[in-house]
């Protein structure tokens, strides 16, 4: 059982020693983070819990997916159109434009797709989710909680972390064909590609190894957002300004850690 | 049963509990009064292990609470109930799931049991027609009675009350007063209680504790509490009962 007391420290002296509390700090809420999570994930991969809290499970899978899902279709279409649009037209210089299907279906299901999707969750669904549970520890809930000893992880991060898991991999299958539908409207409107000749090559260069590359980082990133926002929500301190800071450091940490993690994982299984 | 040992905790940089001693015995209620700000929720706190003091012991049945972890914490904090001072209802849950939270988490019991038991403590503090609707949609008032029913609803042995009564009318204070009295005598629950309201500290504390300081500086009966010489203590019952000297003399008691 953890229990957050805000800690009051002296203000660092000079340079060094505010660079070494920084230091100290991110690498503390690193650990607690990291804590938080693999404690939730061990709770979803256990089963038993996710059954016990399913109807909970169910209205998180709800709001982080179908709720996203008119935004994501949206961003998903837009960015199929620009990646099309910007390949077609240098492709078109040299006469090969029929191959902007291969160029779109690739970035989509490695990149983009998991990318644009994962920022969509961070920003809606993330930061939802830290100002949530943020407003519970100001308010005294999560330490109501403690003393009617439920543990905080298992009641409200494991069913999130549950459906993200579920729904981030399910919303990026999503935003890849939409996106490939977009870059395809775009090839037979502004390049002349009929869809059949976009849609055999954007599947003929496709192998399974892109698809699982990017359901991989799609499943990553939902760690990545859970984890993040749950941990700056249930750390928060000091009223609603708390509420405020904890949702805006859940999205700015999301994103980066999604950037960054994202082209490692590109770098090593691709 | 419930003790505090010399407890000193630093909180915003400020010494805000200096050796706070307290005992409660079992079955009976202690009332802690003092000024805003001095402590008393933080002293709640600890009692329930929720925050560590920096130096000193927290005893409940003898078993510091903080060398306990896991299980062992979860035995020790399955004797307590505790009405926060905000009444801490968890947001997205209706009354009625708040006050079954602790019985659908914590306990074997089937869903008729339990709709019975809420059921029961609702009607207790009068909200057995307001089970449906969600914290946000009750007055501040209601919200205190509904985290008085989760406080109690799996008969703990210990209930610790933030303030009860505050933001309650006169009659409900009195209600919820009875309420407090009726846990102590029928089924021997050892209380304590932090109130601003004098009436409802002498009527249901069987020790009346004043704080100032961080420290206890008087502890005693209510008869002999209202007696004492403590210039802080003269200064809050006499604050207290102020305007009670405006009424006509037939009223007043
Ligand atoms: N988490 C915290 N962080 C920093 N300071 C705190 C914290 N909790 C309480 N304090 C400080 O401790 C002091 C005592 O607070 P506490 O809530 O116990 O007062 P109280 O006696 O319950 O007052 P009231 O009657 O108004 O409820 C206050 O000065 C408050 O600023
Ligand atoms: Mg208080």
């Amino acid at each position: 059982m953890k229990i957050y007391e805000p800690e009051y420290l002296k203000p660092p002296e000079n340079v060094i020693a505010a660079a070494g509390r920084g230091l100290l700090l991110t690498l503390r809420n690193t650990g607690r983070g990291l804590s938080i999570l693999f404690e939730a994930l061990f709770w979803t991969l256990t089963i038993v819990p996710v059954l016990q809290h399913r109807r909970e499970v169910v209205r998180q899978g709800f709001i982080c997916g179908i709720k996203s899902l008119p935004v994501t279709a949206t961003v998903a279409l837009f960015t199929g159109m620009i990646l099309a649009l910007q390949a077609g037209l240098v492709l078109r210089d040299y006469g090969q434009q029929v191959q902007v299907g291969t160029l779109v279906s690739q970035t989509m299901c490695r990149e983009m797709g998991p990318f644009m999707t994962a920022l969509i969750l961070s920003a809606s669904v993330g930061s939802a989710m830290a100002a949530e549970l943020a407003t519970m520890t100001v308010s005294e809930e999560i330490a109501a909680l403690h003393v009617m000893s439920i543990n905080p992880v298992r009641f409200l991060v494991m069913p999130r972390l549950a459906a993200m898991m579920v729904m981030c991999p399910a919303l990026t299958v999503f935003t890849n064909v939409v996106g490939i539908l977009g870059g395809m409207l775009v090839a037979y409107t502004q390049l002349n590609v009929s869809p059949t000749a976009y849609y055999e090559n954007a599947m003929h260069y496709l192998h399974n190894k892109e698809i699982y590359v990017g359901l991989l980082k799609a499943w990553e990133f939902s760690l990545i957002i859970t984890g993040v926002s749950c941990y700056q929500g249930l750390s928060a301190t000091n009223g609603a300004v708390g509420v405020g800071l904890a949702t805006r450091r859940s999205v700015v940490i999301s994103f980066l850690l999604v950037l960054v993690t994202g082209y490692f994982i590109t770098r090593f299984f691709c | 049963m419930l003790e505090l040992r010399d407890v000193f905790k630093v909180l915003g940089g400020r010494p805000v509990l200096g050796g706070m001693s307290l005992r409660v015995e079992r079955g009976q209620t202690l009332v802690i009064v003092g000024p805003s700000g001095v402590g008393k929720s933080v002293t709640l706190q600890h009692m329930v292990g929720l925050m560590r003091p920096d130096a000193g012991q927290v005893l409940v049945e003898g078993e510091d609470i903080q060398s306990t972890h896991g299980a062992g914490r979860e035995r020790i904090l399955n004797k307590f109930g505790m009405l926060f001072q905000s009444g801490a209802l968890i947001n997205w849950m209706t009354v009625f799931e708040n006050v079954a939270l602790p019985l659908y988490e914590k306990t074997p019991m089937g869903d008729a049991e339990i709709r019975e038991a809420v059921n029961a403590k609702l009607a207790l503090v009068g909200l057995e027609e307001h089970g449906h609707k969600y914290p946000a949609a009750i007055s501040g008032g209601m919200k205190k009675r509904a985290g008085l029913a989760r406080a109690i609803v799996r008969d703990p042995q210990i209930v610790l009350y933030d303030e009860p009564t505050s933001g309650l009318d006169p009659v409900l204070s009195r209600t919820i007063d009875r309420l407090i009295l009726d846990l102590q005598k029928k089924l021997g629950v050892t209380s304590v209680v932090v109130t601003h309201d004098l009436s409802s500290a002498f009527m249901v504390g069987d020790m009346v504790a004043m704080l100032e300081a961080g420290r206890v500086v008087e502890c005693l009966p209510p008869a002999e509490f209202v007696k004492s010489a403590n210039p802080f203590v003269q200064e809050f019952i006499e604050a207290q009962f102020a305007g009670a000297g405006r009424l006509p003399a037939a009223k007043r008691g």
